[in-house]
């Protein structure tokens, strides 16, 4: 009973922190039709950024945490307009390469100025472990936790309430009308890059919190696509709960089975709902009406 | 047949060149292009004056819609540009703004098939609907909920999955929240039943002798569009071929042959539909 709680903690903070990762991928896709597999270096630049303000400059968390998100932004906005506006119009194929070559640039550009070693960064949460229903957890784990699960409500409310969150959604639905109703589906584009750089970053530093800040952060950022499989592209509480069973599935199996197994299962997960539901266990249907 | 009968109806000179004063809208001798190459508007002008309501009808593929879309900005989307001629709204050139601003201004339009926000709830679809409105849009709503109370007994539902008419109410409600000047739609009647239309076209009626709305409105329903309209244009072939107070336009026996199918004389011969399809065309 002790290592299914310490299992289900442990899945729970990795899924969590994947799901805010998928978020970022999601926003993107929704909003511009844009497959971005450049997801997981942001996630790694946000980690490298944060490290760099932090640690190597010595500023106060709340100071690095903000130019963490100012750089955030600024390179999600650049990448939109100096890299993906131009390719408006053309193949889905053709930006898929694009976004990979960003991926390859980024990754690149990481390693060049920090080389591959891992670099530990000094603890943001208290990592004594603590006893949670008889098991034993770290307690950076629930922190990372609670993290997540704060920032992704902030997010879904965004959505839900905020005029600029319904505003992306309407873009997201159709973007004529959104701009006969007087949305610039530009500033739109412009803030779901801006968003899904954020939320990498927020995961990226969770992330490096509980491993090291590594160029590893990447293999985990390809796990945002099983998780945006399971979830459906375009659902956003699909993905929380894709990322969430991913993050499950494999602690379980790490602990229960074969950490060499756990490594793959997300993958297989793939390979089996492509197979059988193609658009997600939380996609959403299309309604259509003449 | 003569050659007068076939030039006669459209032969006026210049119908709606030059926008009187006054007008709220009028474009002046627009011509519209589409990816460099299709020219679908020539040399079209009209005018919208305060407080009317304008019909604009005509066939398919005459240029309508192409029309609308010139005056709120969407045809950049499309590839499409307006490479001559101007715009003006509420005395303002807005031949090149862009089309967020052209709403700010006051310009609304409702597309062709509705297009509410399929995913969107009722209420949500009104709300992007005033977003161009700095500050708090519960006014507006309260106005588009009080004209339209089906849409607030519905507010929770997802709009993908109202019926067809109660769409054509949300996308119209929607452009009402900008709190626009001049309302333009683009055929509300398509795909509606007979009922509905009449529905839908009283309710224009009222929001133009209630809030003094201005409303420009395409159809292909001549019959009803010109029965609350104040005045109607008819285009052909993107140009105004005709125009004049909508009473007039309704009497006109060519109009009435040929967009609201009365008058002539009776049953004809498959041999007058040929003549009849060849009269139609104007030009």
């Amino acid at each position: 009973m002790s290592t299914f709680i310490t299992l289900v903690i442990f899945g729970l903070s990795e899924g969590a922190i994947l799901a805010l990762a998928a978020l970022g991928f999601v926003l993107i896709y929704k909003a511009t039709g844009v497959i971005n597999f450049a997801q997981g270096e942001f996630l790694l630049m946000g980690a490298y950024t944060f490290y760099t303000a932090w640690v190597i400059f010595q500023l106060p968390l709340i100071v690095a945490l903000i130019i963490g998100i100012v750089i955030a932004v600024i390179v999600g906005g650049v990448v939109e307009r100096f890299i993906l506006r131009p390719m408006v119009g053309q193949s889905h194929i053709s930006i898929i390469m694009v976004t990979i070559g960003l991926a390859g640039l980024l990754s690149a550009l990481v390693q060049m100025f920090y080389g591959t070693q891992p670099r530990a960064m000094p603890a943001l949460f208290p990592t004594n472990s603590v006893s949670v229903l008889g098991g034993a957890v770290p307690a950076n784990r629930l922190w990372v936790l609670l993290i997540a699960a704060i920032v992704l409500t902030l997010l879904t409310l965004f959505f839900q309430k905020s005029k600029h969150g319904i505003a992306m959604r309407a873009v997201a639905d159709d973007q004529q009308a959104a701009m006969t109703v007087g949305i610039s589906v530009r500033r739109v584009f412009a803030m779901s890059w801006g968003l899904a750089a954020i939320s990498a970053l927020i995961a990226g530093i969770l992330l490096a919190d509980v491993t090291a800040v590594e160029m590893n952060i990447v293999s985990f950022g390809l796990l945002v696509f099983p998780v945006v499989i399971l979830g459906g592209l375009d659902s956003v509480p699909g993905t929380i709960v894709g990322g969430l069973t991913i993050g499950l599935l494999t602690a379980f199996v790490s602990g229960y089975l074969d950490p060499g197994l756990a490594e793959v299962i997300p993958y297989i997960v793939l390979v089996l709902i492509l197979l059988v539901r193609p658009y997600g266990v939380f996609g959403e249907k299309r309604i259509e009406r003449v | 047949m003569t050659t007068d009968e076939l030039t006669a109806p459209g032969a006026r000179p210049g119908p709606g060149a030059g926008a009187p004063d006054g007008a709220l809208l009028a474009i002046n001798n627009i011509e519209v292009i589409y990816d460099d190459v299709i020219l679908v508007l020539r040399g079209l002008s009209l005018s919208v004056p305060e407080g009317q309501i304008v019909a604009l009808l005509g066939s398919n593929g005459a240029g309508k819609s192409t029309t609308l879309k010139a005056v709120s900005g969407l045809l950049p989307s499309e590839q499409g540009e307006v490479s001559s001629g101007s715009i003006t709204f509420n005395g303002q050139d807005i031949t090149r703004m862009d089309a967020p601003e052209r709403v700010r201004q006051g310009l609304s339009l409702c597309m062709e098939g509705r297009h509410v926000f399929p995913h969107l709830t009722v209420a949500e679809n009104l709300s992007a609907g005033g977003y161009t409105k700095n500050g708090s849009i519960s006014s507006q709503l309260d106005f588009v909920y009080e004209f339209f109370p089906k849409l607030h007994d519905m507010r929770t539902r997802t709009a993908g999955f109202l019926s067809g008419g109660e769409q054509q109410m949300l996308a119209i409600g929607r452009a009402l929240m900008a709190e626009p000047k001049l309302l333009m739609l683009d055929e509300p009647s398509l795909g509606l039943a007979p009922l509905l239309v009449e529905e839908i076209f009283a309710t224009i009626g009222r929001l133009n002798a209630e809030t003094g709305l201005t409303v420009l409105v395409i159809e292909q329903n001549a019959q009803t569009a010109l029965s609350v309209a104040h005045h109607g244009y008819i285009m052909e072939q993107g140009r105004i071929m005709l125009e004049d107070e909508a009473r007039a336009l309704a009497e006109n026996p060519d109009v009435k042959e040929f967009y609201l199918g009365i008058g002539g004389d009776g049953k004809k011969s498959y041999r007058d539909v040929k003549h009849y399809k060849r009269r139609k065309r104007w030009l």
